[in-house]
């Protein structure tokens, strides 16, 4: 078994019994995945409800709390996975077997990407089967799934989950507890954030040339945090800076 | 075993270690003993390739710690039982010995083989399924040795592994390297504590950033503290020890009804001393030889750096 696999699997084990993981795992997906069609259900059955036009719009923008979702998520975990070893001072033992610091990365970052990723794949496929329950009367088609939301889940998502924990690795090197980094790792939020409000605005359209170019973007800055976190994260700095 | 040769770390401007030169033979149990930030944690760090060098060499069998290459192959035929135990909390003792076993490529059938075998060895084998932040200080201490054995380490590094902990405690740890140190295992040890030092070390350096001396306990006591001879009297005056210093070269200390003399050789002198004595009319009720500890050589030692 990959050393990477093996530190990810002890740390994906770790979440499971931290009841605020768990819940920051569960409770997004279950509030995006349910609560928004139970929105469009009930603002639609209201007097003058929602229309054929107005639908489409709302639920593009709707697709985007995905994305959202995948790129705070991970904050919460690698904020555990990271500063978690810096409290419990496990490092030094960690850091003492014959892991390269290439491995402990992967692994960390694997166990911070994968439970998010599946939370929101899992509520998204709820989240479109329950929209689609609803709004097919209005429509007279199903909505999803198409290229928009297929776009945010394949691409935007994965990018967004990366460059959080690349992110979270960058700021848990100087935060002393987990919460602090935590909030300062959310601050990844606010430009996806800002794209969100300019959709609602109707200064951008999120329209599949828009994600195209924000997923290349985002893919630009997955690789200079990639850098930037490899940088911190040596054995040396972790050891003397960190503890 | 473990070669070291004129070692040093420097963090920035601060010189933690300097030149420090030493060997450590096979199956040797080697006690660092040193003040507070004499250099112990950063030599220990640099031996198990946690920090890098800044100057000098050491190798580790036939490994080079400044080799990166090097650096993996020492880091498998190492275990490290570190100040701070660094346990996972939220894991059980088998979880955690279990991430390490792996993390080590201990095959299944040994590494669990070893887990049940160190649990046992440090009765911790009833608790395997509790989680580790509900154990004592004690019971992670001991986990955390079971940890660094996990994978049949040729090499122990241990950083002060009995401080903070109880009496009892600190005699099962010490039982337990006692144990480790038959089955031939060489063993690194930093402690504060000259009493588990004198009981466990085959032999000692004495540490405070450069390397003061090296040696074992008994070679230590007697290279650099002389005997004493303490004699008791039924009264001690200050005629007495006049007409005593006029008699005898020795020096003489008076403390209340004793007078404690330097000896070199107490079985020629003391006899001398003691006939002193009587012809100066003291009346002697006891005689001892003070033997100087290794705390009375360590303090002797890290108060002349100063």
């Amino acid at each position: 078994m990959s050393k990477a696999w093996i530190v990810a699997t002890k740390d994906m084990r770790i979440f499971l019994r931290k009841k605020y993981a768990l819940y920051s795992l569960v409770i997004f997906p279950l509030i995006v995945g349910i609560g928004l069609p139970l929105v469009l259900h009930f603002v639609g059955a209201r007097q003058g409800g929602l229309s054929s036009t107005r639908l489409p719009i709302i639920m593009n923008a709707f697709s985007f709390f995905f994305l959202i979702g995948a790129a705070t998520l991970p904050t919460v975990l690698a904020s555990y996975s990271l500063v978690g070893e810096k409290i419990e001072k496990s490092l030094e033992p960690l850091l003492a077997a014959p892991i390269t610091d290439s491995e402990l990365l992967l692994g960390k970052s694997i166990a911070a990407f994968i439970p998010p990723i599946a939370a929101i794949y899992i509520s998204s496929i709820v989240f479109m089967v329950l929209a689609d329950l609803v709004t097919h009367n209005t429509l007279g088609y199903l909505y999803f799934p198409n290229w928009t939301i297929g776009l945010i889940l394949l691409l935007l998502a994965p990018l967004s989950a990366i460059l959080s924990v690349e992110w979270s690795v960058i700021v848990s090197s100087r935060a002393s507890d987990a919460r602090a980094a935590q909030m300062q790792g959310l601050f990844i939020m606010l430009p996806l954030a800002a794209i969100y409000v300019a959709s609602e605005v109707g200064a951008i359209s999120l329209d599949t040339k828009t994600l195209l170019i924000i997923s290349a973007v985002i893919l630009a800055a997955d690789i200079i945090l990639f850098f930037l976190s490899t940088k911190t994260f040596q054995r040396e700095e972790i050891l003397t800076k960190w503890t | 075993m473990i070669t070291v040769e004129n070692l040093t770390k420097k963090f920035g401007e601060v010189t933690a270690v300097e030149g420090l030169t030493f060997r450590v033979k096979e199956g040797e149990v080697f006690g660092f003993l040193g003040p507070n930030g004499a250099g112990k944690t950063t030599t220990i760090r640099m031996l198990c390739c946690l920090i890098s060098k800044t100057g000098g060499e050491a190798t580790i069998v036939d490994y080079q710690i400044s080799k990166a290459a090097d650096s993996l192959q020492i880091r498998k035929m190492i275990g490290l039982v570190p100040d701070n135990v660094g346990l996972y909390d939220d894991l059980t003792a088998f979880e955690n010995l279990d991430f390490y076993g792996k993390l080590y490529e201990c095959p299944e059938e040994r590494r669990k083989e070893n887990i049940k075998r160190f649990l046992k060895m440090l009765g911790l084998w009833e608790r395997k399924d509790i989680r580790a932040g509900s154990f004592s200080k004690g019971m992670k201490q001991k986990l955390a040795l079971a940890r660094a054995l996990i994978h049949d380490p040729q090499i122990l590094f241990m950083d002060e592994p009995t401080a903070n902990l109880d009496p009892e405690s600190a005699k099962t740890v010490r039982d337990f390297i006692l144990e480790i140190k038959k089955q031939g295992r060489t063993i690194f040890l930093n402690t504060h504590n000259l009493d588990e030092a004198q009981r466990v070390c085959d032999r000692i350096g004495i540490i405070k950033t450069k390397l003061l001396t090296v040696g074992n306990p008994e070679q230590l006591r007697e290279s650099l503290s002389k005997p004493k001879t303490e004699i008791r009297l039924a009264q001690v005056n200050e005629a007495l020890v006049s007409a005593l210093r006029k008699r005898i070269p020795n020096k003489i200390e008076v403390s209340g009804d004793k007078l404690i003399i330097d000896v070199t050789n107490p079985d020629k002198e003391n006899p001398t001393i003691i006939a002193a004595i009587t012809s100066s009319v003291g009346q002697v009720r006891e005689v001892s030889q003070l033997v100087p500890t290794l705390e009375d050589v360590y303090l002797q030692i890290v108060k002349e750096t100063k």
